[in-house]
């Protein structure tokens, strides 16, 4: 059997290469091909051109507010137009109109836009660090703590969700950053575990785990080096669909009108609807159209994206 | 059966947190029975005493667990003295036929589009339908409901605008609602697992020929003609007729917003099924394409759609909430709302503890159909013994 001697040019590349920056290297390069993958899929483009725009759209409120509109008319909560009857249908000054007590409804959803981001990638973040961890560490460990968590994940996956929150939050009315928090809390402990603990077993029986442990590798680092890095990209995908759910849920309740929270596109609807103009939809269509078309554009851009990276990450999606 | 035993453990655990949950919101129950002044102390206090709110928090839990193993879940507050066991059960009929009717509907068109999109898979076809299937199925579901209820109900005035029944109709009707529910299920039931044996008869079992279709799709309408009829006879197909009038709006409205979920999942379960050797086998055969399709890779693909039909039942009943609210639906979902904004514990309690048995009871069938229909999967996790 030939010996594998280090050849003296791979030697002098990884000396003068720092060990992070090969490290970064490959990163990238794994990124480039899954990049190449996720263009194929027109369906995760189209959803991810949809997010930019919305990402556009959101930062020019601060630009706006900042330099073009008045505060005082264009305020999102408290602004006032005292120049017209509302609410007023599109004119120059305001170019979706006003709402009943005379907002602008572009400012609104500008505004509402930047929180809509922050909600949605906030909960979901929560939802997969926690269902990210729990579920390698199930995995891992096997046992009581399996069985546990997923007993837990079960509780979790029976609770009627919009119906539980529309209860607690008529009895105590949340505000936006507990609510982001309970979301994806609630999400973190439910049904995300059990994919990714499918995942993470799938990983455990692969031969470098055991080489790994054989080269006296601590569970904690087997566990942050091979198993958690191989399970994040579907960590991600499912991120993706988490925003779309953390928005919806916000909006609903936000409709039901249980939450504490000033502005928001499911505010917008149901401060038309509470002011009564949605019983002649034609006619005050700038109250409702904006708004609802936001929440479905922004859920459907987010759940686009992650069926373009179902096809990254599931190869038996791939194309034959 | 221990599957049997962790069902009960988790029902119990799940009780225990709608408990504790709403015993923790503020706004308790006892201000809206005990602070008002016009009542004497010595009154309160045996009001107090009476409703068992003078005991600890612990002991009122043990007291409600056991009467709800008896099926006594209290008495509601705001439709006081009516047991909120009858309100949940007079509820639960209407909840049902219209949920039920909804997600066979849309399991049946996202399983006959996702095996379309799946086979014609990059074409045109196959986008519209995922971004089309996926904008309903992220739309902002009140709003859709309202615009469908402006343009059909209130502007085009093809269907009636709220409630379930006409009110007018129902008058000196001879039934009440709840027996008529019970026609439609108990009749819907009927006819279909009638319809499913012919079928099955003729298509399966018998050999496939033109006479025998003709003879499974005769037979099959006579059922149908056979069961109006009967319905005609005993005078309740008129009010059948405008309950499913009512129901045209909220069943499409479902639909429309849930059958992408099907479609999409059988679509990846046919990519990959398609790969799949007895597949091309079967093309290689020289069958025609729509054939291997829809009875060769359909069928085995169609596997994770059917336990997500059962779940989807149960679920969509629990979140039933804003279909009933926005359609003015008295079921369940609305009954919770309800309770829930007027404070009424031991309804939206029981409420909720209604859904969850349900869905336990889905989650216990799905197991269970998905081990009967996949003999390759227990559910110990370990893989089947081979006889």
């Amino acid at each position: 059997m030939r010996q594998f001697a280090p050849s003296p040019q791979a030697d002098t590349v990884a000396l003068r290469e720092p060990l992070w920056k090969i490290r970064w290297k490959l990163t990238m390069r794994g990124l480039s091909q899954n990049w190449a993958v996720f263009r194929e899929s027109r369906i995760g483009m189209f959803g991810l051109v949809l997010i930019v725009l919305f990402g556009v759209f959101g930062a020019l409120w601060p630009i706006m507010i900042n330099t073009v509109w008045d505060p005082m008319i264009y305020h999102p909560v408290v602004g006032f137009d005292p120049m017209l009857a509302h609410p007023s249908p599109p004119t120059r000054a305001h170019l979706l109109g006003t709402d009943p007590i005379g907002r602008d409804i572009l400012a609104q959803l500008m505004f509402s836009t930047g929180r809509e981001f922050l909600l949605g990638v906030l909960s979901a973040a929560i939802t997969v660090v926690i269902g990210t961890v729990i579920g390698t560490v199930a995995a891992y460990y096997g046992g009581f703590t399996d069985t546990f968590f997923m007993r837990v994940a079960d509780i979790m996956m029976l609770f009627p969700f919009v119906p539980l929150l529309v209860v607690v939050g008529s009895m105590v009315r949340l505000s936006f950053f507990p609510f982001a928090v309970i979301l994806g809390v609630l999400g973190g402990f439910g049904g995300i575990t059990i994919i990714l603990k499918a995942q993470a077993l799938s990983v455990k029986v692969r031969p470098y785990i055991d080489a790994a442990r054989v080269a006296g590798g601590s569970s904690f680092h087997i566990i942050r080096a091979h198993i958690i890095p191989n399970v994040l990209p579907l960590s991600f995908l499912y991120m993706m669909f988490n925003v779309t759910s953390a928005i919806l849920s916000e909006a609903t309740l936000s409709f039901f009108g249980v939450l504490n929270i000033d502005m928001s596109w499911g505010m917008m609807i149901h401060t038309a609807e509470t002011a009564g103009y949605l019983f002649d939809f034609g006619r005050y269509w700038w109250l409702w159209l904006p708004s609802g078309l936001a929440i479905t554009l922004f859920c459907a851009a987010f759940y686009m994206v992650g069926r373009g990276l179902d096809e990254v990450v599931n190869p038996r999606l791939r194309k034959r | 059966m221990s599957r049997l035993g962790q069902v009960i453990l988790t029902l119990l655990i799940y009780i225990t947190l709608v408990y504790f949950l709403l015993q923790a919101m503020p706004g308790d129950i006892t201000q809206m029975y005990l602070a008002n002044p016009k009542i004497p102390q010595a009154a309160r206090e045996e009001l107090k005493k009476q409703l068992g709110l003078d005991q600890g928090v612990f002991m009122q839990y043990l007291t409600y667990l056991k009467n709800f193993f008896r099926g006594e879940l209290g008495v509601s507050f705001s439709q006081y003295p009516r047991p909120v066991w009858d309100i949940l059960m007079e509820r639960l009929p209407r909840t049902f036929v219209l949920f039920l009717t909804a997600n066979v509907l849309s399991f049946y068109v996202g399983y006959v589009m996702g095996r379309v999109i799946a086979w014609r898979r990059g074409r045109v076809v196959d986008y519209a339908a995922t971004v089309v299937g996926i904008t309903f199925w992220t739309a902002f579901y009140p709003l859709l409901a309202l615009v469908l209820i402006w343009v059909f109900a209130y502007t085009l005035k093809l269907l009636p605008l709220n409630q379930f029944i006409e009110p007018k109709l129902w008058q000196g009707a001879p039934f009440s609602v709840n027996t008529v529910f019970g026609y439609m299920v108990f009749g819907g039931g009927v006819v279909a697992i009638g319809l499913f044996l012919i079928f099955y008869a003729f298509l399966r079992g018998l050999k496939r020929t033109r006479r025998n279709v003709t003879l499974a799709w005769l037979s099959g309408s006579a059922l149908v003609a056979l069961a109006l009829l009967v319905a005609w006879r005993q005078g309740v197909l008129v009010y059948i007729w405008d309950i499913a009038n009512h129901m045209v709006l909220p069943v499409c409205t479902l639909t429309l917003i849930s059958f992408a979920g099907t479609m999409l999942l059988m679509r990846d379960s046919m990519l990959e099924t398609v790969q799949e050797d007895y597949v091309m086998a079967a093309r290689a055969k020289g069958l025609p394409d729509n054939v291997v399709r829809d009875r060769y890779a359909a069928r085995t693909a169609m596997l994770p759609t059917v336990t997500s039909l059962v779940l989807s039942l149960a679920s969509s009943m629990s979140g039933g909430l804003v279909t009933e609210t926005m359609f003015s639906w008295p079921g369940l979902g609305q009954v919770l709302f309800h309770s829930a904004l007027a404070n009424d514990y031991p309804l939206a309690t029981g409420a909720l503890a209604f859904t969850g048995v349900f869905l336990l009871i889905a989650h216990f069938v799905a197991d269970i159909l998905y081990a009967v229909l996949d003999p390759r999967i227990t559910y110990t996790g370990q893989p089947a013994t081979e006889a």
